[in-house]
């Protein structure tokens, strides 16, 4: 399947801020009483905070319950790769019960950091539903799980790492870089 | 020189004392278990990481609080825990410290957690066991406590952020505590700009200042504008010797009272590793008072120990 995708240049990606205020559009009537956004660390949190500006300002809501995940602790990798240097503590202050919650990833690919997240949610309550978005589906999934919302599919083939990073400026920006498998990120999978 | 905590990629395999290890991996235990402290305030306090291994307690000594906190970070990361306590077990009729690890690692043991009256059992355990087995030693002797010293810190971090601009007192029987040099060697390590340590000469070891700390034998001038006070528990068995007085005696000279307290900076914390003497090394009103950050301490303890197993099994740090 991935045979078939393409190999970019970063030149050719999408502008993410475009992307997001999509991405904004598309999750606005999903919003009720209930809901709650949670971003996956790194770049599924800068988005979830972007989103709750956006939205918050295009509602009236009495704000939106949110959290962060770092799903480090359920990888299904662990064993093989160990923990990172850099993990961040998961915050989830909000009752997860029946809530319905807005997972937030800023690249999907695997679908393995997925079911990290959804496994690690469960830990905190049951929740009513989970709604899986991302800013983009870069293709090659390898478990039953799949986004319902995203900005844009690109297409890649395997050779090549797409991510979001955060500017200078707090802006967001899609860049693309050589996988490279001994270091490879364990974010975006 | 070969360091058997390390792999040959500098990756941490065994937790032997703080001793030797670099400041990175001191940060990233402490920066790991931050994350870990979190898992204790959830619906479910438990994370799938050590799913499916075996951690084995060894204690040839009595401990209470080490041995249960070891336990419960055990099992908070999933892991299966079996608690020896050797004492009454097959050591008592006759078998040698390895051969109960090899019975043990007969029965698919991934990792030794051990605790021992004579200094250097756990590298002795870690120089033995097959490379996929990791050791950690949970106070040997007067040598070592590692998990205590990064509790320790730990702590610290939590209450003053900045190490870098701290001066700290260790008070009391440095000379047979492995806390102590555990909590020495982080501290130092780490970038504590000034360590003191305040105990009568006879309970200091000799050339204690080697270790880079400043030494008192007065409660009064060694307080003096600390921003953390470490007491050390005076082990009652030591008494009988020429050592000290009395209990009383220690006490007026070099228990913690609140008028001494009143002698570092208002907002100093208070630390104790336990078990506490109350009316021997520190008075029952410093000990459950606003500036005792005593029990908090046993809490960070389950934390810190989760965050050293999970970098242990995961092969280090990536």
């Amino acid at each position: 399947m991935t045979a078939n995708n393409k190999h970019l240049d970063s030149s050719e990606l999408p502008n993410a801020e475009v992307l997001l205020s999509l991405l904004a559009q598309k999750l606005k009537p999903l919003l009720r009483q209930n809901t709650a956004l949670v971003g996956i660390h790194s770049g599924g949190v800068w988005l979830m905070q972007k989103l709750l500006a956006l939205l918050e300002n295009d509602i009236v809501t009495h704000g939106i319950e949110h959290g962060t995940l770092d799903v480090a602790f359920y990888r299904d990798d662990y064993a093989l790769r160990g923990l990172k240097a850099k993990n961040r503590p998961s915050q989830i202050s909000f009752d997860v019960e029946n809530k319905h919650i807005i997972l937030i990833d800023d690249v999907f690919y695997t679908g393995r950091t997925t079911r990290a997240a959804m496994n690690e949610l469960f830990d905190y309550g049951r929740p009513a539903s989970i709604t899986l978005v991302a800013l983009v589906n870069r293709g090659g999934r390898e478990l039953p799980i799949a986004p319902q919302i995203v900005a844009a599919d690109i297409l890649l083939n395997a050779s090549q790492h797409l991510q979001l990073t955060q500017l200078a400026d707090g802006s967001l920006a899609l860049e693309l870089t050589p996988q490279n498998n001994s270091a490879r990120p364990q974010e975006h999978e | 020189m070969n360091n058997p905590q390390l792999d040959t990629d500098g990756h941490l395999r065994h937790l032997l004392s703080i001793e030797g290890l670099p400041k990175k991996i001191l940060n990233q235990i402490l920066d790991t278990a931050e994350s870990f402290a979190g898992v204790t305030e959830r619906e479910i306090k438990k994370v799938p990481l050590l799913r499916g291994k075996t951690v084995c307690n060894l204690f040839f000594e009595n401990s209470t609080r080490t041995r249960t906190t070891f336990e419960i970070a055990a099992k908070r990361l999933s892991a299966d825990v079996i608690s020896l306590n050797v004492g009454t077990s097959s050591q008592s009729k006759g078998e040698t410290i390895l051969d109960t690890v090899d019975n043990l690692i007969a029965m698919h043991a991934d990792m030794f957690v051990v605790r021992h009256a004579q200094s250097g059992a756990a590298h002795l355990i870690a120089k033995h066991v097959p490379p996929h087995i990791h050791v950690i030693n949970a106070g040997d002797g007067r040598h070592s406590h590692p998990t205590q010293g990064l509790l320790d810190v730990f702590t610290i971090r939590k209450y003053k952020p900045d190490l870098h601009n701290l001066r700290i007192a260790i008070v009391g029987d440095v000379l047979h505590s492995r806390v102590a040099r555990s909590e020495i060697h982080a501290l130092t390590t780490l970038g504590v700009p000034e360590v003191r340590v305040i105990a009568p000469k006879t309970l200091l070891p000799a050339q204690v200042e080697k270790m880079g700390v400043h030494v008192y034998h007065d409660m009064n001038e060694g307080l003096k504008d600390v921003d953390v006070v470490m007491m050390l528990r005076l082990q009652n068995e030591r008494m009988s010797g020429a050592m000290l007085p009395s209990a009383q005696e220690y006490f007026k000279t070099y228990g913690l009272t609140q008028e001494k307290l009143a002698l570092a900076k208002p907002d100093a914390i208070v630390m104790h590793p336990g078990p506490m003497n109350r009316g021997v090394e520190i008075d029952s009103s410093v000990a459950d008072g606003k500036q005792s950050v005593i029990l908090p301490q046993v809490t960070y303890g389950i934390a810190i120990r989760m965050a050293v197993m999970a970098i242990l099994a995961g092969g280090g740090v990536q």
